[in-house]
């Protein structure tokens, strides 16, 4: 886009707008863990715990390079899981959503369905998702799915809902076809809305992912947290951990990124001290 | 001429783009309790190819009246009544209505606001008319630009530009430049004087100067349930020119009018 007039001059644009931000929050993380970091080893110096209660950063950090392919091909199988999980769960609730809001009969029988789902506490679920679908992926894959789907339909449906009347009205007089008002103005208008429940998708999927795999599995990261958990390896444990950790973030930050590209006449008005 | 005692004129509500409007009944519910009718067995009639201004004090009913004509429902309570042309046909698909606001849609780009009708619709889009009308209300080169670089005075011409692209013999349009800054609120009528000519066009305001300026007909609507007074004609063509002395008496009778209408 061109740039115009006096309006957007204080406005980082380019780059600068995407990456700003996003890798300030990222410094700030890295600077937040390594105080905890400090921390953690001061803990583990002071008191002298045993290294199989509370191995210490260093002891950690030399498991993870002792292991690195291990590690990295359990993560891989942990984010794939996650990644197929956001991508089924993220679909479903967005068309379980769409539907919702536009077609009447859907919404009298998909609503308690999308209630219910929720009601449901989906742990409980998991034995029986590893019993139908087996100790590979597909079981963590519909775990992630089930943890993802309510999040996303929640909040696009939100959004659905509350589009500004004025917008619908305007619509209405220019059409009939309802369905293109949905198309042209309710979905695009409800975006903000479902990147919020993606955000939050992002969030909970790796908790899908390993619990599945506590459940039941021979790969990934929440398997090899189990497997190490029982021979005592408490540094292979944390090693883990910290991996899973640094999936997480990333997944996390790379939605946040991608949604940001993508709608990026979203209003933004971050919590700001001149408001004060 | 007096112009202090205007005369009503008989309404040559004839042709097949006037506006009729029968037996309307609107109620509005603003919930606990307060409800009742905003009009009862109204009827009114606009004439063809021309602008027909109502003036009255805001909650009166202009918008609910405007809502009525577009076949949008009531924001709250009901509404009931017969809206035709003057051969008696609805006028569903002939309409385009304009906001206050300017209702553009921050992701579109000020063109493809513009030609919003023509997507909803599923029709070739006219880009080439749309890049003149933006050029007519003096957007040219802003095309591509998203409507919250804008400003308020800007946006409303986009929004204007966005009504002519309609291309509807019927335009109704609620307040349209009361949220925008007085000099650009009269390049704004003058504009629509221009653009809309010919057409039949409804406007509702709570500003005197405005239906003075560009009104073939000025009404007034007032009471509760509220009724349309007769209507009267200024002189002259619009867009006229609010410091014309020939106005200013009819000024005068439409504030005494409100005044009246309020107490």
């Amino acid at each position: 886009m061109t740039t115009h007039g006096p309006f957007d001059v204080t406005r980082p644009r380019g780059m600068a707008r995407w990456w700003g931000p996003g890798l300030r929050n990222i410094g700030r993380a890295l600077v937040t863990i390594g105080g905890l970091l400090m921390l953690w080893q001061a803990v583990v110096w002071a008191t002298g715990v045993a290294p199989y209660i509370l191995p210490a950063p260093r002891v950690v950090a030399i498991a993870w390079l002792g292991r690195p392919d291990y590690l990295l091909t359990n993560a891989a199988v942990t984010a794939a899981e996650m990644l197929l999980g956001l991508l089924f769960g993220g679909f479903l609730g967005a068309a379980s959503a769409i539907l919702i809001a536009a077609v009447a009969p859907a919404r009298r029988w998909l609503m308690p369905v999308l209630i219910v789902s929720q009601a449901i506490p989906v742990f409980a679920l998991a034995p029986v998702l590893v019993l139908w679908f087996g100790y590979g992926m597909a079981s963590k894959v519909v775990m992630a799915t089930l943890i993802i789907y309510f999040p996303v339909a929640a909040a696009f449906l939100d959004g659905l809902r509350r589009t500004e009347p004025g917008w619908l009205d305007l619509a209405h007089v220019m059409t009939r076809d309802r369905w293109a008002i949905v198309r042209t103005v309710r979905i695009p208008a409800a975006l903000p809305a479902l990147a919020s429940g993606l955000r939050v998708a992002a969030a909970v999927a790796p908790i899908g992912a390993v619990i599945g795999e506590w459940v039941g599995s021979g790969a990934g990261l929440g398997f090899v947290m189990l497997h190490a958990n029982g021979r005592a390896q408490t540094d292979l444990m944390f090693a883990a951990l910290a991996t899973l950790s640094a999936l997480a973030l990333v997944t996390y930050f790379a939605i946040d990124w991608g949604l940001r590209r993508a709608l990026p006449w979203q209003p933004e008005s971050p919590p700001d001290d001149r408001h004060l | 001429m007096a112009w202090g005692t205007p005369e009503p004129v008989a309404l040559p509500a004839t042709g097949a783009n006037s506006i009729h409007v029968r037996g309307a009944h609107v109620s509005f519910d603003a919930g606990g309790g307060r409800s009742g009718p905003l009009f009862d067995n109204l009827e009114a009639e606009f004439s063809a190819g021309m602008f027909t201004c109502i003036l009255g004090s805001s909650g009166v009913g202009k918008s609910s009246l405007l809502r009525l004509i577009a076949g949008l429902p009531p924001r709250r309570g009901t509404a009931s009544g017969v809206v035709t042309d003057g051969d008696g046909q609805s006028l569903t698909g002939r309409i385009v209505y304009m906001d206050q606001r300017d209702l553009l849609l921050p992701w579109m780009t000020v063109l493809d606001n513009v030609l919003l009708g023509a997507r909803l619709r599923g029709e070739p889009r006219q880009r080439g008319r749309a890049l003149g009308l933006l050029q007519a209300v003096g957007l040219s080169g802003w095309e591509d630009a998203r409507p919250e670089v804008l400003s308020g005075g800007m946006r409303q011409r986009a929004a204007l530009a966005r009504t002519l692209m309609e291309d509807r013999p019927f335009v109704l349009m609620d307040e349209p430049f009361q949220a925008v800054d007085a000099i650009t609120r009269l390049v704004l009528q003058d504009l629509s004087a221009r653009l809309l000519a010919g057409r039949t066009v409804v406007l509702v305001t709570h500003d005197p100067i405005e239906a003075l300026r560009l009104g073939h007909h000025v009404q007034v609507l007032a009471g509760s349930p509220a009724r349309l007074d007769p209507p009267v004609a200024p002189p002259g063509v619009p867009p006229r020119d609010p410091a014309d002395p020939a106005l200013v008496g009819l000024y005068r009778v439409l504030i005494a009018r409100l005044q009246q209408a309020a107490k």
